[in-house]
């Protein structure tokens, strides 16, 4: 009988409190949380303290908000392209979305591939493909030359055209996939239902796929345009310097000027005006499932 | 399946356009990389491979490769592990605190990347990690971190969790469960994040720049220094090969989706 008892306990351990059945679990956890709070989420803290302690304790880089011309300059440019990038992006995107979301089974995966591509390839390749394009001597201003069609050199690069063109680039596949997603979710036969009824194909997108389709395009616009605020290769490359974007004069402060006070203030700024905009768009761009599901 | 309801002649003819707009600029790399001339412009007289020559003799190149090749390695490894244990655990625990722990290993993909090598900048300075091959990878693995949670999580999510509890009732260790149970039905999983992390720290730039110093130039680095002084066409040598691998990095992991799917 004592044998049973014995096996019995094997068989089903005691319970224990659910508090210390985790304990192992949490464990799991544990490297990563130390890696990401100690290399991660320290230095980042360390860059908004430093934007209230340098060079004085206080707000006096905030106040340079106010006052100082070249970081209103900075932050109106990166608002403006980051503005126009996500119109354009969204647009294409859109588009793109749509009519993925419409093709066959078949035909989805080719037109997946051409937009998915591109997103894992690297930035600084897909940078160097535009100048190759754009400069002065580049392949589309010769060609124009070649055919006639200008005398002289289009200016397309080292400007904030080059930026617009190269940051769409970007983000047209980040446009795309939350727009896809929500797309996929809409039910085929009200289309061919409202077709059926009578309308026009465009009545059927204006009054039934549109407003269906709305939640996915707001995602995506939240999306793009936090990435475009915080962009610094492309911008970096393609504006030739003449045009500072956020990221780039914040990167001028620290490296050059070395006012690591001002920089971190503009870090400060864009981080809090990116988890701001996620906040106040939690409500139509469901976070977990733009990161979690996504991949 | 649509019911007769199509995309229109104008969304196709947009969609189309917008193709071509995200695919051609990027493919001019490969003409230009077989350029008979001196510097960047498509073939005149005949293609000609010297260009890929340079790259294979130039030290500089080479020395760049491998270092870039040697940090990725390094800091997928760590990512890997991190990531696997820390979206294993918190897919078990599965309550309040788990979903903000998982939040929480997202935020590299949301604050922009220029804040925190800016944060690193200054952090690693003091710890004397500044152009440091330590440093470079603990930055890049905490940064990959992310893609393995997300990928790992993608997989959980189609397990069953009785098999776990079934491995525990009868007596498995926690060690042994993770061993035999779960790690293998989520290894496609995982592998996707290795990829995507490999990938990650193979192309990024702006910690390299900050981080880095003189003394670890990575290939990204590399091509950042040549795109602003004087592009030649082993600069179009060097994007070709970072297509060709990225896109066979791309095929691998389709390849291990569909064997998960099957």
């Amino acid at each position: 009988m004592s044998s049973a008892v014995l096996t019995t306990r094997a068989a089903v351990p005691a319970p224990v409190p659910r508090h210390f059945a985790n304990a192992g679990w949490y464990a799991l956890i544990l490297p990563a949380f130390l890696l990401m709070t100690a290399i991660y989420v320290a230095p980042i803290l360390q860059v908004l303290a430093i934007s209230v302690t340098e060079p004085t304790t206080g707000l006096d880089n905030y106040e340079r908000l106010l006052t100082n011309a070249g970081v209103q300059r900075a932050i109106v440019t990166t608002l403006r392209i980051g503005l126009i990038t996500t119109a354009i992006a969204l647009l294409l995107g859109y588009v793109l979305a749509y009519v993925v979301a419409l093709a066959s089974p078949a035909a989805q995966r080719w037109w997946l591939l051409a937009v998915l591509v591109p997103l894992w390839i690297s930035v600084l390749v897909r940078a160097f493909a535009w100048v190759t394009l754009l400069r002065r001597q580049g392949l589309v201003n010769q060609g124009l030359m070649n055919a006639g069609i200008i005398d002289a050199p289009l200016a397309l690069v080292w400007n904030e055209l080059g930026i617009v063109i190269g940051m769409v680039h970007y983000m047209v596949p980040y446009a795309v996939l939350p727009m896809l997603a929500s797309m996929r979710e809409i039910d085929p036969r009200l289309l061919a239902a409202a077709r059926g009824l009578g309308a026009s194909r465009f009545t059927v997108f204006r009054r039934v796929f549109f407003p269906l389709s709305a939640p996915g395009l707001a995602a995506s616009g939240v999306l793009v345009f936090i990435f475009s605020l915080g962009f610094y290769i492309t911008p970096a490359i393609l504006g030739g310097g003449r045009t500072l974007m956020a990221a780039e004069w914040i990167k001028m402060q620290i490296l050059d000027i070395v006012r690591w006070g001002m920089g971190a203030m503009l870090a400060t700024v864009l981080v809090i005006a990116i988890l701001t905009t996620l906040a106040v768009f939690s409500r139509v761009v469901n976070l977990k499932r733009l990161f979690g599901a996504g991949a | 399946m649509t019911g007769g309801y199509g995309p229109g002649p104008f969304a196709r003819t947009l969609a189309w356009m917008a193709v071509i707009y995200l695919v051609l600029p990027i493919t001019i790399v490969i003409p230009v990389s077989f350029t008979d001339q001196r510097f960047l412009s498509l073939p005149r007289d005949g293609l000609s491979l010297r260009h890929y020559e340079n790259l294979i003799t130039s030290a500089p190149w080479l020395s760049a490769i491998g270092q870039s090749a040697m940090i990725a390695v390094v800091s997928t490894l760590l990512a890997v592990i991190a990531g696997t244990l820390c979206a294993i655990g918190c897919w078990r625990i599965g309550n309040r605190t788990t979903e903000w722990l998982r939040a929480l290993m997202l935020l590299p993909l949301i604050i922009p990347s220029i804040v925190y090598a800016v944060g690193l900048y200054r952090y690693f300075g003091a710890l004397d990690l500044l152009g440091t091959f330590l440093g470079v990878v603990l930055a890049h693995g905490v940064t990959g971190i992310p893609y393995v949670v997300i990928t790992v999580s993608a997989a959980l999510s189609s397990f069953d969790p009785r098999l776990e509890q079934a491995a525990r009732g009868m007596g498995a260790s926690l060690s042994q469960t993770l061993r035999w149970v779960i790690l293998p039905r989520i290894a496609p999983g995982i592998a996707s994040g290795a990829i995507f992390a490999f990938i990650h720290s193979w192309d990024e730039l702006v910690m390299v720049l900050f981080i880095a110093s003189r003394s670890i130039v990575t290939l990204p680095r590399k091509i950042w220094d040549g795109i602003n002084e004087n592009a030649d066409p082993t600069m179009a040598v060097v994007a070709v090969l970072l297509i060709v691998l990225t896109l066979s990095l791309l095929l691998l992991d389709g390849a291990l989706r569909k064997r998960r799917d099957a």
